[in-house]
């Protein structure tokens, strides 16, 4: 076995993954890999690189290859074309059991018949760990989750967080240089996924470990990751940290899937220094800020956060407001839907569109509070605006 | 509130009729295994004459001996092959033909016994093999290794597979995850499937007629004759005999699953 698995300071034992970012090269490095299944490319062509301690997580709807491209990490599945590299090593055909990664399964995958500490020790004893150091690092990993005294428990025995702990105790306790996650947090109710993802968090920034997670959850991966990969059809379709993700999603569809938003399509009219003015179809002119990339002169799209939207009764109230609330809009409330921390108005907009403005209730009484029916005036800047290509 | 599992008195007496429908004759077989009289329809007292009686009958022991190796070595063989064909069909890559092989390995199950038993005995008469004991051997694996593989495949059918791939991130080559972990796994429908392969090869009588050569009867062949000739009570003896030892495998046999399922697995089927 390639893995060395001594001391019990878990820093110490990390610092092999510093040492490939002190080099200039990332950890993980993932070359034009894709997999087919029959006639179905579940993955197609994804580069990627991944640094040591790293929070990294693939986000995508179901059946976008996300979980295919773990288990090519993990070695359940070998790649048809492409490289990938460890630490600059290719374990591309390497079978599972030779690659220092470890994996924790989205339905946990404990052995039913071995106790909790068999589960945690059993990547130990095949390691050929001496029994006093597996005793120790059991014990270490049985403190890490919190599990004391459900050492002798069977899986079945467990709730279903304390199962999670147990499946996590287990992939760590070998100290892989990599770790994945494949949906960790989906079995568990809502409170519970709230904060066992603060847990994971702290978890890995203490262990200084590399982390990659799959989810299909984006607020999840918005919340740990630090970096996020979208994938949709076996391709990556963007690869940003989460405010960039959720603030300049690259394609429509990203807008779409992150978030929610409003989307106006129009076509572009006049330069205006560094504005753009775009004629839409259901919203009118909007002027928006030029983006960073160039944009062509065909059909594209204006997307608005329904946050980045004021409501107000009779347009933007102070002088400053009036000079850069350079897009209003005026409407009706058409829905209102109260969410407690916010509350979601859909505007009918006399234009002819619908508008979402997500309002926080800063105060307790309703007060500045809409009702259906009422006029509004919406209104947002132009650097609230993204323009997408249709 | 009254519990729902409260029986009524008509499903007492249904459930009554049906045990005596399927237990009266065994008892009556056992009482009359304990009869003095040398008439088996008429009772004498009781006594334990049959028994010494079986005890003392070379050939009925012989055949008894017979039938007991044949059965364990049938079912150990049995059980090892239907194991791999189980393990093969539901593990292995998808290949061409498979569902074909799953269902040649079933026929045998639905297959009429005269049929197995009748081209087995052309099989060796072809290969002029000298039909005894490893004749029906060979005959009863044949037959009882799809019990086997039905009782193993439908466990791991239910197996997460996830476990095994738990087993080979952690370190495991494949053969040993499989060892380490699904084995312990399917080892209550393995200890299954032997009981099942044995408790056939031991009763069966049509197969083992057409395979077995002169000196090589079986129990159930040697009985029949027997009965042919006449019911004596020892018969009667022979049979509490191995209605006993069958009671104890399986009782033995749920006891082992309920077990394994203790150790926090669902039962194996039985």
């Amino acid at each position: 076995m390639a893995e060395e698995l001594p001391g019990t300071n878990v820093a110490a034992d990390t610092a092999g993954g510093d040492a490939f970012l002190a080099a200039g090269q990332p950890l993980l490095r993932i070359e034009g890999v894709a997999k087919t299944f029959g006639t179905f490319r579940a993955v197609d062509g994804v580069s990627l690189d991944i640094g040591a301690g790293e929070f990294f997580a693939l986000l995508g709807p179901s059946g976008c290859g996300k979980t295919t491209l773990l288990r090519m990490l993990a070695g359940f599945e070998a790649p048809d074309e492409g490289r990938i590299l460890l630490g600059g090593k290719d374990i591309g055909q390497a079978l599972p059991h030779e690659r220092p990664i470890n994996m924790m399964f989205q339905n946990y995958a404990l052995f039913p018949h071995l106790s909790v500490r068999d589960n945690i020790a059993f990547g130990l004893k095949r390691a050929g760990m001496p029994r006093a150091d597996i005793a120790a690092r059991v014990a270490e990993m049985v403190a890490l989750v919190k599990l004391e005294g459900l050492e002798k428990r069977k899986p079945d025995q467990l709730s279903g967080g304390q199962r999670q702990r147990v499946a996590l105790a287990r992939a760590l306790a070998r100290r892989p240089q990599l770790l994945l996650l494949d949906e960790p947090l989906a079995a568990l109710d809502k409170k519970l996924r709230e904060n066992t993802q603060a847990e994971l968090m702290e978890l890995q920034r203490r262990l200084g470990m590399t982390f990659i997670i799959v989810t299909h959850d984006q607020e999840e991966a918005m919340t740990m990751a630090d970096r996020i990969g979208v994938m949709k059809s076996g391709k990556l379709a963007q690869v940003a940290s989460p405010r960039e993700l959720y603030e300049a999603p690259r394609s429509r569809w990203i807008a779409e899937f992150v978030g929610d938003i409003n989307l106006f399509d129009g076509e572009s009219k006049l330069r205006d220094g560094r504005r753009l003015v775009i004629g839409t179809r259901d919203a009118g002119a909007l002027v928006v800020a030029e983006p960073r990339e160039a944009v062509g002169t065909g059909k594209l799209a204006v997307a608005i956060r329904p946050e980045k939207v004021k409501l107000s009764r009779h347009g933007p109230v102070s002088e400053a407001g009036r000079e850069t609330a350079i897009n209003t809009l005026d409407g009706v409330i058409a829905d209102i839907c109260y969410l407690g921390g916010t509350t979601t108005y859909k505007v009918k907009l006399d234009t002819g569109g619908m508008l979402q403005a997500s309002v926080a209730n800063s105060a307790r009484l309703d007060v500045d509070a809409y009702s259906l029916n009422q006029h509004v005036v919406a209104w947002f800047t132009p650097d609230d605006c993204v323009v997408l290509q249709s | 509130m009254r519990k729902v599992s409260r029986l009524s008195r008509f499903n007492i007496a249904s459930l009554a009729l049906g045990l005596a429908f399927l237990y009266l004759p065994i008892l009556i077989l056992v009482l009359y295994s304990f009869n003095a009289s040398r008439l088996v329809t008429v009772w004498g007292g009781w006594s334990l004459r049959w028994y010494h009686e079986f005890f003392n009958d070379r050939a009925m022991i012989e055949a008894a001996w017979m039938s007991l190796r044949v059965a364990v070595a049938s079912a150990t063989i049995a059980t090892l092959l239907g194991t791999l064909a189980a393990v093969a069909l539901s593990r292995g890559e998808r290949f061409r033909g498979r569902t074909l092989f799953s269902g040649m390995l079933y026929a045998p199950l639905v297959m009429p016994e005269v049929i197995t038993g009748l081209s087995l005995l052309l099989l060796f008469v072809a290969l002029n093999a000298e039909r005894g004991f490893w004749t029906v051997t060979v005959a009863h694996t044949t037959l009882t290794m799809c019990f086997v593989a039905v009782v193993v495949q439908s466990r791991l059918g239910s197996l997460d597979r996830s476990l095994e791939e738990a087993a080979m991130d952690l370190g495991c080559d494949p053969v040993r995850a499989f060892v380490a972990v699904t084995l312990p796994l399917i080892a209550p429908a393995i200890v299954a499937g032997w009981m099942l392969a044995f408790t056939l090869s031991l009763d069966d009588l049509v197969i083992a007629s057409f395979t077995t050569g002169p000196g090589s009867a079986t129990l159930p062949i040697r009985i029949y004759s027997e009965v042919r000739l006449g019911v004596k009570p020892e018969i009667n003896a022979i049979c509490t005999l191995v209605i006993a030892l069958i009671a104890v495998v399986i009782v033995i046999a749920s006891l082992a699953s309920k077990l394994s399922s203790s150790q926090g697995e669902s039962a194996a089927p039985l």
